[in-house]
């Protein structure tokens, strides 16, 4: 295997993992959000509902935490055994978040631990809430460490390099990157979208199985507010992350938005399919993308033509743009029909398509996830270290990398659906119905 | 003490956490796997799953903290180590995950069956096993310097006695640490059973774990004559570590205080550890890595120093916690309370 073959396997390698691995790590930051949110409404109202709507989340949860664990200990080790270069430059300069992600990690990790096995211990529930918190605070801080690893990517800085030789390092200079700001929120608040879309999901999907239970339609109300929250939060971040790109990364905006020319007043370009190089079928927005980069529809826009070819990212990530907004703007909508449909009483609300579309929100939050990922990692290359070392540079000469893609595929392959199969059957053999009496049995036991 | 030393002995406190806790849950994996075909799974499964429960997420956050930590000290690892190890490390990550996985799968799943538990229980010793392909590596001979870089040389390495005399002492150290522990914890269980059972394995497993660590000194006398000679330079390292071995043995041998007995195993395995630590000092990898010239910057060292101290004040109580809960808990630890989700 020449070292083309094995900066080509360390690719595919590294996309399969991270995508795979970023499906439960997004799951891990907003779950337990959404968990802590739930116990604390049934808290607050003295309602068993939320609390077992909190427990079962739970129950569930463990389950993609264990498979983000393990997919992410794959991810952190293989970056050093696939990227030797970049990591070595990576240590000397970026290792600060890293490091201290690790304690984020721990911090989880204990503690949910001892959450998961302390559920009755507590006669006040409160205490019992309490130590969900460093639960959330360690999900979110290890998805805002990393994530400044990433924005580092995109706009290194914080080093200067002469003759080779690393000098002037400055690790917070590093960490406080222009990328990082709108990245680190853009991928925090997507994080508790798609959490609360997915768990949405779950709730529409009972009541359109037939289950006609208050329960459920009391997860799916409040997992509807939050998604809409969250995904306004969403568009309005990811408009700032389009503004910085405008800034700093010109090129990547570029090629999302095929803006070829640079020009003032420039028209936002919407779907299409490119052909030798010409948009067809595309909607124009004009003054669009001036407005979206800069606030102001006379606003010059830097186009492609300003970059050297070997410089300018694939094409292809226009259809990932395009994908992920079409999503955020189609869940706004969805999420608001939904709420002010139940506040009004709309009677098409509690028909069936209209519980497929909101089974479907979940799937969707987590392609949106995907396609944003690809279209920020793609829209880097060919740089790996942007305008310091590029993606061919970094990789190993190792002549194994085929064989262990091949390996982790299958990995992936019987972790995916053993979870899949895990989660399935629990919720399957233990249906709510069924818990509820048996608590309630329970509680009248106790009381005599 | 210089940048440099601090450095690697923080991580050297972390491996050597991940060493002892990883084992304990590797061994106990094998135990469980090893009762259910000998059909006495009803004597220890469930002290064992009562221990693994809480920590196993905890126990992988110390090997992401060993190898995190050590890029961030020593950049120059990731050149070197990741260039070579590719195949064993993506094998060990595989076990891990498996394992990790199946593992939260049964215990928060229901999921059952005893061929996976058995599968399970292999997983814990070829873990260890390809792990510490890591350390024969490090004590050089098996990698040369080529135009693209560090390359390993896998025939060189499997024919080697020193390389299987470590994947052996990597094996009966699991299955030693984790049957003494593990006594222990089955006596604070008030489980008399199967506390009789693992002490009768901890006593069988001493001799070869004891052996085996002894041949690998002499093996190294061969392979790597330097490391032998600062080897032999801290023989009184060895010698307390015996002592203390000694203590153990007895202790159980004559069934009095279990705890104490573990706690003289973790000062025998800490003083071995010490003198192997030492003795390898200052190489990461012979002959061409050492902890100098792979160091970090100054500024990003100090950094790194300032944020670890951070973190263990914030590590330190919640472990502690963990542990009141967990480990020290009566009414948990002898099964009166199981409040799982
Ligand atoms: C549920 C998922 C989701 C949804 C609905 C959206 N995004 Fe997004 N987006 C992400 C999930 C995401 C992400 C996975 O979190 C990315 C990938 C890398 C990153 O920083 O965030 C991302 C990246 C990303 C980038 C590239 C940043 C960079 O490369 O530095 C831009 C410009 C936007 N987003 C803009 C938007 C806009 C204007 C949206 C309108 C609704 C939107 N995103 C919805
Ligand atoms: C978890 C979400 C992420 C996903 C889904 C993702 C996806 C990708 C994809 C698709 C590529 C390949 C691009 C190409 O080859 O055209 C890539 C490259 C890469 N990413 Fe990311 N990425 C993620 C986050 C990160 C983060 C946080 C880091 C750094 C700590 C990182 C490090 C890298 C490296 C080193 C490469 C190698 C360059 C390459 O393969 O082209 N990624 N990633
Ligand atoms: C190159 C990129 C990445 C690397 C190297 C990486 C590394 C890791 C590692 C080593 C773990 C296991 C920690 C443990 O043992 O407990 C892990 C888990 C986790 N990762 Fe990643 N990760 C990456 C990308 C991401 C991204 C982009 C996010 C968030 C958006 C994320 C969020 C998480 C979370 C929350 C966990 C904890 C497990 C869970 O709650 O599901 N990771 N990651």
């Amino acid at each position: 295997m020449g070292n083309g073959d094995s900066v080509f396997f360390s690719r595919v390698l590294t996309e399969l993992t991270l995508s795979f691995h970023i499906i439960y790590a997004t799951i891990g930051v907003g779950v337990p959000l959404m968990i802590m949110i739930a116990q604390w409404v049934g808290i607050k109202k003295n309602d068993e509902h939320y609390i077992l709507l909190a427990r079962r989340w739970t129950r569930g949860f463990v389950i993609t935490v264990a498979v983000g664990v393990v997919t992410g200990t794959a991810i952190g080790l293989q970056l050093s055994l696939l990227w030797p270069n970049f990591m070595e430059l990576a240590g000397n300069t970026i290792a600060l978040p890293l490091f201290m992600e690790t304690f984020a990690f721990f911090f989880e990790a204990i503690f949910l631990g001892i959450y998961i096995y302390t559920w009755d211990r507590f006669k006040n529930q409160k205490k019992h809430l309490l130590l969900l918190i460093p639960v959330a605070l360690g999900a979110s801080f290890s998805a805002i460490f990393i994530t400044i690893v990433n924005a580092f990517m995109n706009a290194p800085q914080g080093f200067d390099l002469v003759n080779g030789e690393l000098v002037n390092v400055s690790p917070l200079l590093a960490m406080f990157n222009p990328a990082m700001p709108s990245k680190v929120a853009h991928v925090v608040v997507t994080a508790y979208m798609t959490s609360a879309f997915v768990l949405a999901s779950i709730g529409a999907f009972r009541l359109l199985k037939g289950s006609n239970h208050e329960y459920h339609k009391k997860a799916l109300l409040l997992t509807m507010k939050l998604g809409l929250i969250f995904s306004i939060a969403t568009a309005v971040i990811g408009d700032f992350s389009g503004k910085y790109l405008a800034e700093y990364q010109p090129e990547k905006l570029a090629a999302a938005e095929w803006h070829f020319e640079t020009e003032a007043g420039a028209p936002l370009i919407l779907y299409g399919v490119l052909d030798n190089g010409e948009v067809k079928y595309a909607l124009k927005v004009p003054f669009g993308l001036s407005i979206l980069a800069h606030s102001n529809p006379n606003a010059k826009v830097i186009g492609l033509d300003q970059f050297s070819k070997e410089d300018v990212p694939p094409l292809y990530i226009h259809y990932l743009f395009d994908l992920m907004v079409t999503i955020g703007m189609w869940l706004i909508f969805l999420s608001l029909v939904y709420l002010v449909g139940t506040w009004k009483k709309w009677p098409f609300i509690f028909s069936k398509w209209f519980r497929w579309l909101m089974v479907l929100g979940g799937p969707f939050s987590i392609i949106a996830i995907e396609a944003g990922w690809w279209l920020d990692e793609v829209g880097r290359q060919p740089w790996v270290l942007r305008g310091i070392m590029r993606t061919k540079d970094a990789a190993t000469a190792s002549g194994h990398v085929d064989t262990m893609l091949w390996l982790f595929a299958g990995l992936y392959l019987i972790l995916g659906i053993g979870s899949a199969f895990v989660l399935w059957r629990m919720f399957r053999k233990n249906p709510v119905e069924q818990e509820l009496a048996d608590r309630a049995a329970d509680k009248a036991g106790d009381m005599k | 003490m210089t940048l440099e030393i601090l450095g690697i002995t923080v991580l050297g406190v972390f491996l050597f956490g991940y060493i002892i806790i990883a084992s304990i849950d590797f061994g106990a994996g094998f135990f469980n796997a090893f009762s259910t075909v000998t059909g006495k799974e009803h004597i220890l499964t469930k002290v064992i799953q009562r221990y693994l429960s809480p920590v196993w997420e905890v126990t992988n956050v110390f090997l992401v903290f060993f190898f995190v930590g050590i890029i961030g000290f020593f950049p120059k690892t990731a050149y070197y180590y990741g260039s070579t190890l590719l195949v064993p490390v993506s094998i060990a990550v595989i076990l891990l995950a498996i394992r990790g996985a199946y593992y939260a799968f049964t215990t928060y799943g229901g999921l059952k069956h005893k061929r996976y538990t058995i599968l399970y229980g292999l997983t814990g010793l070829f873990i260890p096993a390809s792990l510490s392909i890591v350390l024969t590596i490090s004590e050089g001979g098996f990698v040369t310097m080529e135009k693209s870089g560090p390359v390993l040389d896998y025939w060189a390495l499997f024919t080697s006695p020193l390389s299987w005399s470590i994947v052996v002492l990597s094996l009966t150290s699991v299955l030693y640490i984790s049957a003494v522990f593990l006594t222990w914890y089955a006596q604070k269980a008030k489980d008399r059973a199967a506390a009789n059972l693992l002490r009768k394995y901890a006593l069988v497993w001493a001799g070869p774990a004891i052996i085996t660590a002894t041949g690998i000194i002499v093996e190294m006398k061969d392979h790597n004559p330097e490391h032998y000679q600062r080897l032999v330079d801290v023989w009184w390292l060895f010698g307390l570590s015996v002592i203390l071995f000694a203590g153990t043995v007895f202790l159980l041998w004559k069934r009095l205080a279990y705890g104490l007995a573990f706690g003289l195993l973790t000062g025998q395995f800490t003083f071995a550890f010490l003198a192997y630590g030492i003795s390898h000092y200052p190489y990461l990898m012979y002959p061409y890595l050492t902890i100098y010239d792979s160091f970090t910057n100054k500024a990003m060292a100090t950094a790194l120093v300032i944020a670890f101290i951070a973190g263990l004040c914030l590590l330190l109580p919640s472990l502690y916690l963990l542990l009141r809960l967990f480990l020290f808990n009566k009414d948990y630890v002898q099964g009166n309370r199981n409040d799982h989700a």
